[in-house]
């Protein structure tokens, strides 16, 4: 078998997967919080103020990844659900269930920091906006995905019906996202645009390329310890269980 | 037509059951004229500020009077193990979806919207707009059954669902919503209500696609796996 199969089936066994988190965890938790350290420094002491917005536009270098977060995690919790809902890998039940509260939290981070820049620069705290309305959306439907899940007894039950409910809801997101669009451009003329066509400098790119590449480190570290955490909980009494803690301890 | 003969069985039992106890058919619209009531009590009761306001004002109404309805869709057939019966039965439980839906959909749907004059006339709607406004309602409302079968589906086997239905179902109103009191904005502004029209029947069509074969596979969770 290709080397590369392999390793993503042995991914599916629990004892496998507990021994890789642990190693690997550290790594990540490690250069996400470095490069979250750089990104910031670079961010918001090194770039150059915006010649529009002043130093307001810094929240970008938070809210921008956060944004990007919140999108890419809902895809790979929605890909986690089908899989468990497909091929009932019980791996899979605990990795989606994990994605929830993450992709929740960068979701909050991106609404709070959108507000914050929101005020200087638009004048109002919220904008009915097409982008603000769907993340607005999405926070919501995390909120049911974790709420779902946790009303049943049975964790494996909670988590697929829940898959169910995220999957539902990756048809649903383009079309909440294009009828808001719809909706605002037929009531108001003018459209709000975070950048518009004018490409960014390399000065101010950077740190945001950094601070992307930083919060999908600390996602892959979050989601692991999630994971990791919660099949400690699951598996708990089991020998091998037992084992693998005593290696890592 | 021997095929159709279960989901047909269990449309006219959803519906003989409703009208046998009429006065909780009565309920949604009584809880619709209450909502009314109270909107039009917080706008001060003036026709110029209520007229702007109440195509809105009713579409909001209607979904959350149909809303109420959706807790006890599953819950009676959950508790005396009609359910398990399907799930055992050879019967196609996306079929039953189909009955279930249009049983809901004729009961509550239609039902509303057959009530909606009496809310326009008590929020002062202009008469020019009811026509779309019972257009817009009769397939919205279809669609909306369509999201409240997956999410009653989903919540079917819980002891208590209240609050954790409407952060389901709530969100996914929304695109009915827009397209929906958009269809009577445009006819207020003068223009063609066609296209917001359309839009909401493609995704009535949509929802009716995709939406019973979810229900299904959520009803399915909690039996194939015994704790």
């Amino acid at each position: 078998m290709n080397p590369v199969w392999r390793w993503f089936h042995q991914l599916g066994s629990p004892p496998y997967f507990y021994r890789f988190a642990t190693r690997w965890m550290p790594w990540f938790g490690i250069s996400a919080l470095l490069l979250t350290v750089i990104g910031m420094y670079l961010g918001f002491v090194e770039a150059p103020a915006d010649y529009l917005q002043g130093d307001s536009f810094r929240i970008m270098y938070i809210h921008v990844p956060a944004a990007w977060m919140s999108m890419f995690i809902y895809g790979v919790m929605a890909l986690n659900g089908a899989i468990a809902l497909i091929w009932r890998i019980k791996l899979s039940e605990l990795l989606f269930l994990s994605c929830a509260p993450i992709g929740a939290m960068f979701t909050a981070i991106t609404l709070i920091t959108g507000m914050f820049w929101g005020k200087p620069t638009w004048g109002a705290y919220w904008v009915w906006d097409a982008r603000l309305t769907s993340e607005l959306v999405l926070l919501f439907l995390y909120f049911g995905v974790i709420g779902l899940a946790s009303a049943y007894d049975d964790l494996r039950q909670g988590a697929r019906a829940a898959a169910v409910l995220a999957l539902v809801g990756v048809v649903n997101v383009p079309i909440i996202h294009f009828s808001v669009k719809w909706w605002n451009t037929l009531h108001q003329g003018e459209t709000v645009r975070i950048m518009g066509k004018s490409s960014i400098d390399s000065s101010m790119l950077w740190p945001l390329l950094i601070m992307a590449l930083a919060t999908k480190l600390y996602f892959v570290f979050a989601l692991l310890l999630r994971t990791r955490s919660a099949l400690a909980e699951q598996e708990r009494g089991k020998q091998w269980l037992r084992e693998a803690m005593v290696e890592a301890a | 037509m021997t095929a159709l003969r279960p989901y047909q069985a269990l449309l006219a039992r959803d519906l003989r059951l409703a009208f046998r106890r009429r006065a909780d058919l009565l309920l949604p619209l009584g809880f619709a004229v209450l909502v009314v009531l109270l909107f039009g009590i917080a706008l001060g009761g003036t026709p110029e500020r209520l007229a702007p306001v109440s195509a809105p004002v009713i579409w909001v109404t209607v979904l959350l009077a149909g809303f109420l309805s959706l807790d006890g869709l599953f819950r009676p057939d959950v508790d005396d193990g009609t359910l398990d019966q399907w799930l055992a039965g050879p019967t196609s439980i996306v079929g039953l979806m189909y009955a279930k839906a249009l049983a809901h959909w004729l009961l509550y749907g239609v039902g509303l919207t057959l009530s909606t004059p009496l809310l326009a006339m008590l929020l002062n709607l202009p008469v020019d707009l009811l026509p779309v406004m019972l257009a817009a309602l009769a397939i919205g409302t279809l669609g909306a059954t369509q999201i409240g079968i997956i999410a009653a589906a989903l919540t079917a086997r819980l002891r208590r669902s209240g609050i954790l239905l409407a952060l389901i179902v709530m969100p996914l109103y929304l695109p009915l919503l827009i397209f929906g009191s958009g269809a009577v904005d445009a006819v207020r502004l003068g223009e063609s209500p066609k296209g917001a029209l359309l839009l909401l029947a493609a995704q009535t069509v949509l929802l009716l696609t995709l939406a019973p074969p979810a229900a299904a596979a959520a009803l399915r969770i909690g039996s194939d796996n015994p704790p």
